[in-house]
């Protein structure tokens, strides 16, 4: 555990160092780049970040449940038949090209400001891996073991829940593994267009810090959106390893 | 009229089956298997061996010809084994064995009870927990065959079941068969490259032509219904392969 823990913390130690020691021998200004021991100060001011976090990861999570749910429906749907694959997955893939900037404004129309149109940004930005990779599994049951469910009569729908569901499993993860780091992308985007400034999360934290020059507080800012991404990823990631962890080998000599 | 729970037995007449590309699996199949019988497909790689089997489970249908299951068809009826073990990998083996009783709604207590037995009857008991990706070939294999038997299935259909396995595995899994088959009302048909494979497990013979396959020659084994290990070091044996072997060489393989 201590093998795999100590190189990228003894990394991360140096890096501080010299970022603190250079900044302060070469003089640079806070708001260009303020040292790591200002960053580490700007958590503890009262530029709100504790409430931020809240309300970004409240969304984040709403989002991701979201593409998660909606994304696997959509992914059942699809591999309902060839016919409605061919006809709507194109589509889907709009769903990853379009500019989420440029349409949360509709987002704020349709949804109002606040959690409900930002959950929305991060249900678009998130959904689409969920969708690719549950369909792919979906797809690629193995045809003996459909035939082994046809012979004994299984319905549709059993089939699906007993069979390619469960088959789909490990795609499905690294879909919502995708998908957990999407989701807080998009949910600080969606802020920065449709966020509540009364009920400020990170993404308003930044766009105020970066008016201010409060470059300290936009850092800080940016750490905790990361951590946050990296908590919903490891949540995720321990959910799947729990899941198949005894048949899969993908996880075979996993932690 | 079959009675139920009575064996199945098969009568085919002029099967044939033509796959896209205009690519003739089989032409012409006459096949006759009575009731409780143990028949073993010999035939060359590629020849249509799996086709008919397909045919023969209801699988797939064919383009000519008749294909008569005499008995009741109700799922459960009739079981397959592939050629690989295709067990379901987050099942455990007692829950991959139960699948079938579930599929057919057998209540839980009761599945779980008939599944145990048979795989203890596979001589699994002490694995009935584990998952598949922890078991050997051999094991796989095994779950395999109790998942195909735990219906009591009047017809089971085997498709080169024990090809991927070493020789000592193989041979235990044709004795377990063997035993399966004499403990119950079940008709056999299995098909293999093998022809000692044949030889020692099937009570009679089929030799398919290569593609477009036809039954090329009916042979009934000249030996005792109790086989050992022993026998397949005998004459007898050996002169029962040869008449095999020269029933392949005939078929165009």
């Amino acid at each position: 555990m201590t093998k795999k823990i100590l190189p990228p913390l003894v990394a991360l130690v140096v890096l501080l160092a010299l970022w603190e020691v250079l900044v302060r021998a070469l003089a640079v200004p806070a708001f260009l780049l303020p040292p790591p021991s200002a960053i580490a100060a700007a958590f503890g001011s009262d530029a709100g970040l504790g409430r931020a976090l809240l309300t970004t990861a409240g969304a984040a999570l709403v989002g991701f449940g979201l593409a998660a749910t909606l994304g696997v429906l959509a992914a059942i749907a699809l591999a309902s038949s060839r016919w409605v694959e061919r006809a709507l997955y194109p589509y889907t893939v709009f769903l990853q090209t379009v500019p989420i900037v440029a349409i949360a404004p509709l987002l704020v129309i349709w949804f109002g400001p606040g959690l409900r149109a930002v959950a929305v940004a991060a249900l678009i930005v998130a959904v689409f891996p969920v969708i690719a990779n549950t369909l792919a599994g979906l797809r690629s049951v193995d045809p003996a073991l459909r035939d082994l469910f046809r012979l004994y009569g299984a319905s549709r729908f059993r089939t699906l829940y007993k069979l390619e569901l469960p088959a789909a499993l490990p795609q499905l993860v690294t879909g919502l593994r995708v998908a957990s780091g999407l989701a807080v992308i998009g949910t600080i985007v969606g802020e920065f267009v449709a966020g509540f400034s009364d009920d400020a999360g990170l993404g308003i934290v930044i766009l105020s810090a970066y008016r201010q020059l409060k470059t300290d507080v936009l850092f800080a800012a940016v750490v905790l959106a990361a951590l946050l991404g990296l908590a919903l990823f490891a949540a995720v990631d321990l959910a799947g390893h729990r899941l198949l962890r005894r048949w899969h080998p993908s996880e075979k000599g996993a932690p | 009229m079959a009675t139920p729970g009575a064996a199945i037995g098969i009568r085919a007449r002029g099967v044939r089956r033509v796959f896209p590309g205009a690519v003739t699996a089989l032409d012409g199949v006459d096949l006759d298997v009575a009731p409780g019988e143990l028949v073993a497909v010999l035939g060359p790689s590629g020849c249509g061996k799996s086709t008919l089997l397909r045919l023969l489970a209801g699988l797939d249908r064919p383009d000519g010809g008749t294909l008569e299951l005499e008995g009741a068809a109700e799922p459960g009826a009739l079981a397959c084994v592939f050629q690989d073990a295709h067990l379901l990998p987050w099942r455990s083996v007692v829950a991959n064995v139960a699948l079938p009783l579930e599929l057919a709604r057998v209540a839980r207590p009761e599945r779980l009870r008939r599944a145990r037995a048979a795989v203890e009857e596979v001589g699994l008991a002490d694995a009935a927990l584990r998952y598949p990706a922890e078991l050997s070939g051999g094991m796989r294999m095994r779950v395999s065959l109790a998942r195909a038997v735990v219906t009591r299935p009047r017809l089971l259909l085997l498709d080169e079941p024990f090809a991927a396995l070493d020789e000592i595995t193989r041979q235990r899994l044709d004795d377990q068969l063997r035993a399966l088959h004499a403990d119950r009302a079940m008709t056999v048909v299995f098909v293999t490259h093998s022809i000692a494979e044949a030889a020692y497990l099937a009570d009679r013979a089929l030799v398919l032509s290569s593609r477009p396959a036809r039954v090329v020659v009916e042979h009934t084994l000249d030996l005792p219904r109790e086989r050992t290990s022993r026998l397949r070091a005998e004459a007898r044996f050996a002169r029962e392969l040869g008449v095999l072997m020269q029933g392949l060489e005939r078929s165009g393989a």
